[in-house]
């Protein structure tokens, strides 16, 4: 195996790991205004994720700088072809931060529901463009020989990526109900539990939809080991999301979060090896797709970034768990 | 506007936004542990108490740190592809590792900090925040090699075939010359702005407030703020000292820009304040200082220094025709307005230092004016310095070896205005809100005497 396979893998891991953390964390953001009945409760929703939103979205960059690192090429191409989709995440993720931060700064009705609004639409939007990135990323986009893209936004708005967009939004939401399941008490307990069916139906179609999709459509040819991986693991995930979703109705919190972050990462992974070992196919031509191969950094680089992340992941795996088991106990409005 | 042109104001623009904050999270992080280790070590409340009124400062400025640096990662990939293809496969390792290894530790341990105050022991609490803060170190580290690379690449060795620059040490990478100066002159500002808020903010509260309960806090406060400052500026001077030579070195024309220097001078003399033509080419009036730029330059009061002139025409045979002179009155008045000014920033705390000593309380105006100019004036000479060094170092995006023209996507202009704009307005909303949450919880004080501020609220919802 070359290292820019491992990195592949590596990256892939990464992008699961941002989904199944901050997956959680967009839908508690989507249920804001769902769940919550009055600002109290609200404080409930925000702060069950409050000590760990930040270091969840850390994912994000390492999975973003990752890519810089070991696939520049790839990073480049995509990064300024879904530059409008970007701005977009980036505007929201800013919102949806600051929110967070500032809402209980002042004890005002009207600053707090503008915050809201803030932490709602800034989990919505990302949500939804995630899935829709990726949608494209495996559909592939219209890359000219020098690797920029030639197409436009709605290009980028195809009904495939769409659907992928739906997928995401609905996974996520469905992540946040499970995750505030485990992590309320009381009423919004309830109510969280009681939102699991119909919002895991949801899940099931279109995320289940969108795999099936892929598998038909845009896995990549030629490779019987892929193909037989990335189906078992797009299985996995409907498993996965299946159980979640039987769990809950049995009354096992636990198992259903567990089940849904199985089928998050499931997915993900499914998607990865679908693309594998193209990186960013180009609609133009076989000849400008992006591969391990042609978009990766040289052995050395890799090397480098092999070692730094045997020591230092684990590190951060270490004590990202530990914040968890300090503030594992549910969240309520009155202790 | 062109691409080109959009992309560098959107980058500019959005950088020195993000240095605003940066300083400030690196610095107090470093202060507020101190103060909560004070309180640790003495048992004194007044510590806890400052422990949190600063704490609570620093997580407002935080998350503007935070969420602007997303934007900054995106970026190179968003508006600058053709420059990330070039040097990706030496300049994105840094990133990815600042990422690993920085950002992970300063999220996790501030969120524990944060909601930590009840469930951690006292020891580890504060402990918490000293990781965070030598997360931000960390962070620091390694973004400025990934800049000091681009002022003066080492490490690499550009290949033909694959049309880019590729890494053969990262050791280098991490020990470059111009990295070695520019860390330490980079964190001795950030604890000079981070001094000067602390030790603004307490005097403001003095002269305010002379006979309030917490006078004898905040001229703790004040007083460890003021010595901050000091000890910062005098960091800063040593550093940019040496900053100076290596660009010298490895950047002549940087220097000579930053003088207005068209001809090699020996001795050179040091320019205070020159009036000239817009292009800079000539003064009308000026006043200088003789030998202290060959001096600065070189370390030598004789020493030669080269003009851009000079450099010009040497440039142009090496790298063929084109322009290699940054805008000069940027660059001139940036790096002394940058020296003017943090220099200014050392002497205000000087003065404050002194209104307090021996048990006195500062109450004139001037001093209050004083109080209330000095956590800005770091905060101007950052980005003043970044500026110069950015815009110094052009036309190039990486020294010698590619040109900022040549580092931009493919985006359409269009495009480019548009994020312009909404990152512009954005940031400049933010702006308000941030400042006005900082002015209310400055004139809000210190919290209560006894235990924790909101024990009526449920103990653990904190946002």
């Amino acid at each position: 195996m070359h290292l820019s396979d491992l990195w592949f893998i590596a990256i892939a891991t990464l992008w699961a790991g941002y989904f199944l953390l901050e997956g959680f964390d967009f839908g508690v953001g989507i249920l804001l205004p769902v769940l919550a009945r009055d600002d109290n409760e609200r404080r409930v929703l925000i702060n069950t994720i409050g000590p760990v939103w930040d270091g969840n979205e850390v994912w994000l960059l390492t999975a973003g700088g990752a890519m810089f690192a070991a696939f520049p090429g790839w990073y480049a191409a995509m990064f300024s072809a879904f530059y409008l989709p970007l701005l977009l995440v980036l505007v929201a993720l800013i919102l949806r931060g600051v929110a967070f931060e500032y809402r209980g700064k002042r004890d005002d009705p009207r600053w707090r529901r503008r915050w809201d609004a803030a932490i709602f639409g800034g989990s919505l939007v990302p949500a939804i463009l995630w899935g829709v990135a990726f949608g494209n990323v495996l559909r592939g986009i219209k890359l000219n020989a020098a690797h920029n893209y030639a197409g436009n936004f709605f290009d980028l708005l195809n009904p495939y990526a769409l659907v992928g967009g739906l997928a995401t939004l609905t996974l996520f939401t469905l992540h946040g109900a499970v995750f505030l399941a485990l992590k309320t008490d009381g009423d919004l307990r309830a109510r969280a539990n009681a939102l699991v069916t119909p919002v895991g139906l949801a899940a099931i179609v279109a995320g289940g939809g969108f795999l099936a999709w892929t598998e038909a459509a845009y896995r990549t040819t030629g490779h019987p080991g892929t193909a037989a991986t990335s189906i078992a693991l797009a299985a996995l995930a409907a498993l996965g999301l299946a159980g979640a979703v039987a769990a809950n109705r049995g009354g096992r919190e636990g198992l259903a979060f567990t089940g849904n972050a199985v089928a998050i990462v499931a997915a993900t992974g499914a998607l990865f090896t679908a693309l594998y070992p193209r990186v960013l196919p180009s609609t133009i031509s076989a000849a400008y797709t992006l591969t391990t191969a042609n978009a990766s950094s040289t052995a050395k680089t890799l090397m480098v970034m092999t070692v730094v992340a045997a020591i230092f992941l684990p590190l951060v795996l270490l004590y990202q768990a530990w914040t968890y088991w300090v503030f594992r106990n549910r969240v309520s409005v009155s202790r | 506007m062109s691409v080109l042109e959009l992309s560098r104001w959107q980058f500019g623009i959005t950088t020195v936004y993000h240095f605003l904050f940066v300083p400030l999270t690196i610095g107090l992080s470093f202060l507020v542990a101190g103060f909560e280790t004070a309180w640790l070590r003495s048992g004194n409340e007044r510590w806890l108490r400052l422990t949190k009124f600063y704490g609570k400062l620093f997580l407002i400025n935080f998350a503007m740190g935070v969420v602007t640096g997303i934007v900054q990662e995106f970026q190179f990939g968003m508006n600058w592809s053709a420059y990330s293809r070039f040097v990706g496969d030496i300049f994105g390792a840094p990133l990815a590792i600042e990422a690993l290894l920085a950002f992970f530790l300063e999220s996790t341990f501030i969120g524990l900090w944060i909601f930590g105050w009840d469930r951690l022991p006292p020891k580890l609490h504060n402990a918490c925040m000293w990781i965070a803060a030598t997360g931000t170190l960390l962070s620091a580290y390694f973004i400025l090699a990934a800049n000091s690379w681009m002022q003066h690449p080492v490490g690499y060795h550009y290949n033909p075939v694959t049309h880019r620059e590729e890494l053969t040490s990262f050791l280098a990478v991490l020990t470059n010359p111009e990295q070695l100066a520019t860390f330490p002159h980079t964190v001795a500002g950030c604890f000079l702005t981070a001094g000067a808020l602390v030790a603004g903010v307490a005097v403001w509260h003095l002269i305010r407030h002379p006979a309030g309960e917490a006078v004898t806090a905040f001229r703790s406060a004040a007083k460890a703020g003021a010595v901050t400052t000091l000890v910062a500026a005098v960091a800063l001077m040593i550093s940019g000292d040496l900053l100076g030579k290596v660009m010298t070195t490895y950047q002549p024309m940087k220097m000579a820009a930053a003088e207005a220097l068209y001809h090699t001078s020996q001795p050179a003399s040091f320019s205070l304040f020159t009036i000239g033509t817009l292009n800079g080419s000539k003064p009308v009036f000026e006043i200088s200082v003789p030998h202290i730029l060959s001096f600065l330059a070189t370390g030598t009061f004789n020493g030669k220094v080269q003009g851009i002139d000079n450099l010009q025409s040497s440039y142009s045979q090496v790298y063929g025709p084109g322009s290699y002179t940054p805008v000069i009155p940027v660059t001139y008045w940036s790096f002394r307005l940058m020296i003017g000014i943090g220099l200014l920033a050392a002497l205000i705390a000087l003065v404050l230092l002194w209104s307090l000593r021996r048990g006195r309380t500062p109450r004139s105006r001037w001093l209050l004016g004083g109080a209330i100019v000095v956590p800005l004036l770091p905060l101007a000479a950052n980005s003043l310095g970044w500026i110069f060094t950015e815009m110094g170092r052009q036309p190039w995006l990486v020294f010698g070896q590619l040109k900022t023209s040549a580092g931009v996507s493919a985006n359409s202009a269009g495009e480019v205005l548009a994020s312009l704009i909404v990152l512009t307005l954005l940031y400049g909303g933010l702006a308000v809100v941030e400042a006005g949450l900082l002015l209310r919880a400055i004139k809000a004080g210190l919290p209560a005497e006894p235990g924790p501020a909101d024990t009526d609220k449920p103990l653990e919802l904190v946002y």
